[in-house]
């Protein structure tokens, strides 16, 4: 039953983002592109823009969009609740250990070899997304460069690096840029 | 803990909804937000507690703001305070998510809207790996061999064999507690 499907794909994305932020992203495109027939990865592409133009944690924004698309309204709240379901446990299991011996230190080490395993998952991810944006889908080849989508994520990874701009403004640029080159190219 | 009263849940919602629905760039940005609200404006926690809470939340699987939104809510007004702190934070993008989901299909085939997406989504790309770049240096930095392996060994298992994430995080967490068994047995026999 797709209910059932949503929210256990999304109670794996709530238990396995560890570390917030992009955490997230990897496990959603493996629980919604590779592992579910539920979104493409141009869907994917979209849904990760439109998350980061919105206000709210990446997994909440993917449990409703693709809860919306596959089940309506009833499979957002499904698929939202999976993705909590596992943060209400395990947050106050943490919690009482917290509050009963004040100290987090094991946790924390723990966490330290997760990170570089966790960079490593959201630099996957990332680069996946590149290549969507360079080549739509296409296989990897000069002929099915996307040249436009290249000048502006160079442009882009400039201004972050190099001046420090705000990331909503960048990708607004980058937004309006691709508009006015797109229409004036024709 | 004393029996929450209508105000402070009324107020609880109020401010996370508030938060959730102004804050743009997830998790580390919201337990700032969280921060001037409930430990400068309404005292109900004091700061050293706040700085706690939060690192609990980063600690915790799940999305940050979530997860801090249960510790408040719980801190301030029980499983009652810990349920309307969560509702709060998770409707905004609900909402917005909806709305933008029902108009995708006609948003996405408008030729002027799939420019702007086409090139936000360069820009997306962007932002990722400057923040992969900043998250890997952090990381080179520690000067830890194994981190590095670990990282190096991860990527090029997921984006070169597609291995599941989810072994990946699985191995790299039972390194990690083997490595915490490890470094505490030293430090016993060192005493």
């Amino acid at each position: 039953m797709i209910y059932v499907k949503l929210f256990l794909s999304f109670l794996q994305v709530g238990l396995f983002s560890v570390g917030g932020g992009y955490a997230a992203m990897p496990l959603i495109q493996n629980q919604v592109v590779e592992l579910n027939p539920w979104l493409t990865m141009q869907e994917f592409t979209d849904l990760i823009t439109i998350a980061e133009m919105t206000p709210g944690p990446i997994a909440i924004n993917s449990a409703t969009f693709v809860g919306i698309r596959i089940a309506g309204i009833l499979g957002a709240v499904v698929a939202t609740l999976g993705c909590i379901f596992p943060s209400l446990i395990l947050v106050s299991l943490l919690a009482y250990v917290y509050y009963r011996y004040k100290s987090l230190s094991a946790l924390q080490s723990v966490l330290a070899s997760l990170r570089p395993a966790v960079v490593a998952l959201i630099a996957s991810a990332g680069l996946s997304i590149l290549l969507q944006v360079l080549f739509a889908g296409e296989t990897v080849a000069l002929e099915h460069l996307n040249a436009v989508g290249l000048a502006l994520f160079a442009a882009a990874l400039f201004a972050l690096r190099k001046f420090k701009l705000n990331p909503i403004l960048v990708m607004s640029l980058c937004g309006v840029g691709s508009l006015v080159l797109g229409v004036c190219l024709g | 803990m004393n029996k929450p009263n209508r105000k402070v849940l009324l107020q609880l919602f109020l401010s996370t909804l508030y938060i959730s629905a102004f804050t743009f760039g997830g998790g580390f940005v919201i337990i700032t937000f969280m921060k001037r609200k409930f430990v400068d404006a309404l005292h109900w926690i004091d700061e050293q507690e706040m700085l706690d809470l939060a690192a609990l939340a980063q600690s915790s699987p799940g999305a940050i703001a979530v997860n801090a939104a249960i510790l408040v809510g719980w801190r301030v007004a029980g499983l009652a305070g810990m349920i309307v702190a969560v509702l709060g934070t998770i409707l905004p993008p609900m909402i917005v998510l909806s709305v933008i989901s029902l108009f995708y299909a006609a948003f996405a085939t408008n030729r002027y809207v799939a420019l702007v997406l086409k090139g936000m989504q360069a820009g997306v790309a962007a932002v990722i790996l400057d923040v992969v770049l900043n998250l890997g240096s952090n990381v080179v930095r520690t000067r830890s061999v194994l981190h590095m392996l670990v990282m190096v060994c991860a990527f090029v298992a997921t984006f070169f064999f597609g291995v599941n994430v989810m072994i990946v995080i699985f191995a790299a967490g039972a390194l990690g507690v083997a490595s915490a068994l490890v470094a505490a047995r030293r430090k016993e026999g060192v005493q």
